[in-house]
């Protein structure tokens, strides 16, 4: 099966690579492109490990075809940091404990940035809610959602 | 040694440090099981058994090898023969030999060049089976007419003319049973039920590994222990453990059910058969639902003699536990053991069944065994307390196991903290908040033993002065740091001057993995023990420059100083001025430690739930969530918190949603997250955490372990607290909105 050429631009970067037509954004991004950060953890859109934003739109990567980032923009995790200088999230998830394995925690932190993008100061129900999307099997959510909200209100100025 | 010999005042014990590994984790950086690669590594696919149990006639590889880029295909003749007892369960497991014995079961695995490639061609291999009667229920496993999964797997334990899939029977116990009965003036005795459960981690199982003819190999995998890894696999394909070098990555979860293997010789075998290529296997979220560990399911029989006072006179067990159709994969023993470890009652009697069944080959989840056995004894002591008028946490206290009593399961107590437990959880606000219409509050206590096992720890000190640390435990939830805070503490140097690293097999000795709460248990001890001896080495060095004796020498704060006014009045030498200066001094300084660990300290916890059920539909919702458990010493009290709340957590999910659906073909009906639902944050309320500590005086800070107990509580305590708000019992989980409304609507025809 012959391969589709993909140029797009991830974290800010023009990108290209092949794609086989089956292969996931999720796929390009981990093997094509080597952002591991992008995690996997069912395939299925259940679990939010593969968050990413796409022109700016929360989708689970694993549910997007590699060649439907044609001409688009795509931010993953390891886009999030400035430089040297972490995402107000990616501290306050160190400083809170909000990973313990850390797995999910990169499809956490996109989630959670896109939803503060939006809406920077939810309440707890709504960081919930919004977060309903993004399995974590170790921590129970407590310290993510404490996180969340505390960077939500540095973000603020609200500290 | 008494709690009060313990020191209690710590200059980084205690405190809450960033985690050494958080930066990587946050950025995306660290890397996991599937996130490296390899030159020329190609990517393999395993053929699964679609069917619950089915002979397998014939297995034709041949299209899929006549497809370009298909370097290999193995199937179990590519295995040793003549395996015995667990490696043999482990060979089977990892490829089925005549018979597939479960939905899911591996028959074949191919590498190709590419992952679509190898999962094309894994459509390609065609089997051919003839489908065989299964059994999936442990009672049915166990009935006269349950179909026979492997004739001859049962032990000498087990009594004459039962079914042939009961493979082990347990029995122990104290007392005089009639007596104890005969005094209560209360007997009940009740039958509880729970279905298998996933440990869930967000991770597949994922490796890459390569080995060559000569039998040399490496491996990067997620594992729980990387010297498991190694000795599997080495029994499995038939090499020399020496030969193969396993290197543990990033590890997303695990909870018991990455301390075994179940695909990684796959790997191994394929790369063999390929020329040596390396070969990268990551499973579907599918296939770790379908062939992964879960736990176990149970059937339990509980009775119960108490006193009106609330005195417990005598309980007895009867449990019945699949994980499988492998013998010695269920926790059966560890639950019996555990059911009645909170209490001292005169009289005791356990017993026990592991049965076979067409299921995945089970393997731990935290706490094994524990939660199912709370379900049914903290149910049933729950009813008999309402039954009385008595307050169901004052009679567990009434009851509860204290230093020097014997345990349920055998031994005495050394220091533990259940007392101080239940009286922190009594005196806990949550308890004095008022519930509404619809609304119950439950709650139960919990029990694990704890573990310390084989552990080995090397410690190097830097010429610069700071500390480099190899461990062979594998990092799950945050034991880097506090393995780096108890060895900055015990140097006296700062903790980010500590580096701990996870190492690969060729570097230590053999390490257990990460299991039963060992690890900052353990290798905690071992580092400590380790830091010592790198510590009376820098003295020795400080007293040769001085021209003093070694024992006149002293470590403080980080340095070498002066035992006394006696020893001579010489500046501190720093662990940065004896580093700098080793090489000349006698040469390199380190420390390690080997060991079993003893000292082990038990872990009991207590839960109280308020929930609302939605009377509608069954619905159950967690109002407000209170975990308080003995942590012996809290060295990262974040982290401990985090195992309390992630315990509780996954307890909840077992108690309310989550299951092994199986269709009557005997496959497993939701082997999706969207169908194998675990709680997701709007399920949620916090998690409220309460920290007992009563050091164990088996560990140089009071460790215990903390990371099993707290998924034992939440299953009764769930069952509790909707019996409280709906005075409906439900005595088989999970207690999802249909089965709670069923409950619902016969509690009220009464």
């Amino acid at each position: 099966m012959s391969k589709i050429h993909v140029t797009t631009t991830v974290n800010g970067d023009a990108v290209e690579f092949l794609a086989d037509p089956r292969d996931t954004l999720l796929d390009c991004l981990r093997d094509q492109l080597g952002l591991t950060g992008t995690k996997e953890g069912c395939g299925t859109g259940d679990c939010g490990a593969c968050s990413v934003q796409l022109d700016g739109v929360l989708v689970c990567s694993c549910l997007v075809l590699g060649a439907e980032a044609e001409g688009k923009t795509v931010a993953t995790v390891e886009g999030l940091s400035n430089g040297p200088d972490l995402h107000p999230l990616q501290r306050k998830f160190i400083e809170h404990a909000a990973l313990q394995c850390g797995f999910c925690t990169p499809g956490i932190l996109v989630a959670a940035n896109a939803l503060l993008t939006q809406n920077p100061d939810p309440t707890e129900t709504e960081v919930r809610y919004w977060l309903a999307g993004n399995l974590c099997r170790c921590t129970g959510y407590d310290k993510i959602i404490r996180a969340v909200m505390d960077a939500g209100a540095e973000m603020r100025g609200a500290n | 040694m008494p709690k009060d010999d313990l020191k209690t005042t710590y200059r980084l014990v205690g405190t809450r440090p960033n985690r050494p590994d958080g930066l990587d984790k946050v950025t995306g950086r660290a890397r996991y099981g599937a996130d490296i690669s390899a030159p020329g590594m190609l990517h393999a696919a395993v053929v699964r058994s679609p069917h619950a149990h089915a002979r397998i006639i014939r297995i034709d590889a041949s299209k899929a090898l006549a497809l370009e880029g298909v370097k290999a295909v193995i199937t179990r003749a590519d295995f040793p023969t003549g395996l015995t007892g667990e490696d043999w369960n482990l060979q089977e497991n990892t490829l089925a030999g005549d018979v597939a014995l479960y939905d899911g079961h591996a028959v074949a695995a191919v590498a190709a060049t590419s992952k679509l490639l190898a999962q094309d061609a894994a459509r390609l291999v065609e089997v051919e089976y003839e489908v065989l009667p299964h059994v999936i229920d442990v009672d049915a496993a166990m009935q006269p007419d349950a179909p026979v999964i492997r004739a001859g797997t049962a032990d000498h334990s087990v009594p004459e003319g039962m079914h042939p899939n009961v493979v082990k029977y347990i029995e122990f116990g104290h007392g005089d049973m009639d007596a104890g009965f005969a005094a209560a003036d209360l007997v009940r005795a009740q039958s509880y039920k729970t279905e298998a459960t996933h440990q869930g981690y967000i991770e597949p199982h994922a490796c890459l590994g390569q080995m060559g003819e000569d039998g040399k190999g490496e491996m990067w995998v997620c594992t729980q222990g990387q010297w498991y890894i190694r000795r599997m696999c080495s029994a499995v394909l038939g090499t020399e453990a020496s030969q193969l070098r396993v290197t543990p990555s990033e590890i997303g979860g695990g909870f018991g059910g990455k301390t075994t293997i179940f695909m990684e010789p796959l790997a191994l075998a394929l790369s063999r058969k390929a020329g040596g290529r390396p070969v990268k296997l990551v499973m579907s979220r599918a296939e770790v639902l379908r062939a992964t560990g879960p736990t176990a399911s149970a059937s339990m029989d509980v009775k119960m003699g108490m006193k009106a006072d609330g005195s417990i006179t005598a309980a007895s067990v009867n449990f019945r536990m699949q994980g499988g159709a492998f013998i010695g994969s269920s926790p059966v023993g560890e639950a019996l053991s555990c059911a009645l470890a909170c209490y001292t009652v005169p009289a005791v009697f356990h017993q026990g069944y592991e049965v076979l069944a067409n299921r995945p080959k089970a393997a731990a989840y935290r706490a094994p065994g524990s939660p199912m056995a709370a379900f049914a004894v903290e149910s049933l002591l729950d009813e008999m307390c309402h039954e009385l008028g008595l307050d169901p946490l004052a009679v567990r206290l009434k009851n509860a196991a204290r230093e020097g009593a014997k345990a349920s399961y055998g031994p005495t107590y050394n220091r533990i903290g259940l007392v101080e437990t239940l009286e922190a959880t009594m005196a806990h606000a949550n308890l004095k908040v008022p519930l509404g219409p619809n609304q119950g509050r439950g709650a139960a206590a919990g029990f694990w033993f704890n573990h310390g096992g084989e552990t080995s720890v090397s410690l190097a000190i830097g010429e610069d002065g700071t500390v480099t640390v190899s461990v062979g435990t594998p990092d799950v939830g945050g034991s880097r740091a506090s393995l780096g805070m108890m060895t900055a503490e015990t140097l006296g140097i700062a903790y980010e001057s500590v580096r701990v690293n996870i190492v690969e097999t060729g570097a230590l000795g053999v390490n257990e993995p990460t299991h039963g709460s060992r690890a900052t248990f353990a290798s905690g001890l071992a580092a400590v023990e380790a830091a010592k001896q790198a510590i009376a080495q820098m003295c020795a060095r400080a007293a040769a420059e001085w021209g003093i004796d070694a024992e006149a020498v002293e470590w403080l704060d980080g340095a070498a100083v002066p035992a006394g006014p006696n020893a001579g009045k010489f500046p501190p030498m720093s662990i940065a001025e004896i580093g700098a200066k080793m090489g000349s001094t006698g040469g390199p300084i380190s420390g390690h430690h080997e060991v079993t660990a003893g000292g082990v300290g038990a872990s009991f916890g207590a839960h109280v739930v308020d929930v609302e059920v939605d009377p509608e539909t069954g619905r159950t919702t967690v109002l407000r969530y209170l975990v308080v458990q003995d942590a012996g010493r809290a060295i990262h009290p974040a982290y401990v918190e985090g195992q309390y709340q992630g315990g509780a957590v996954q307890g909840i999910g077992w108690a309310l949603n989550e299951e092994y659906v199986y269709g009557a073909d005997g496959r497993l009906q939701n082997a999706v997250f969207l169908d194998y639902r675990i709680p997701v944050a709007s399920d949620l309320p916090m998690i409220d955490t309460v920290i007992v500590e009563v050091p164990n005086p088996g560990h140089p800070y009071g460790v215990r372990g903390v990371g099993e107990t707290g998924i034992t509580p939440p299953l009764p305590a769930l069952a509790n607290a909707i019996a409280a708000a709906t005075g409906a019992r439900l005595r088989s989980l999970p207690m999802s909105p249909p089965k709670v409304l069923a409950a619902i609507k016969a509690n009220a025809r009464g």
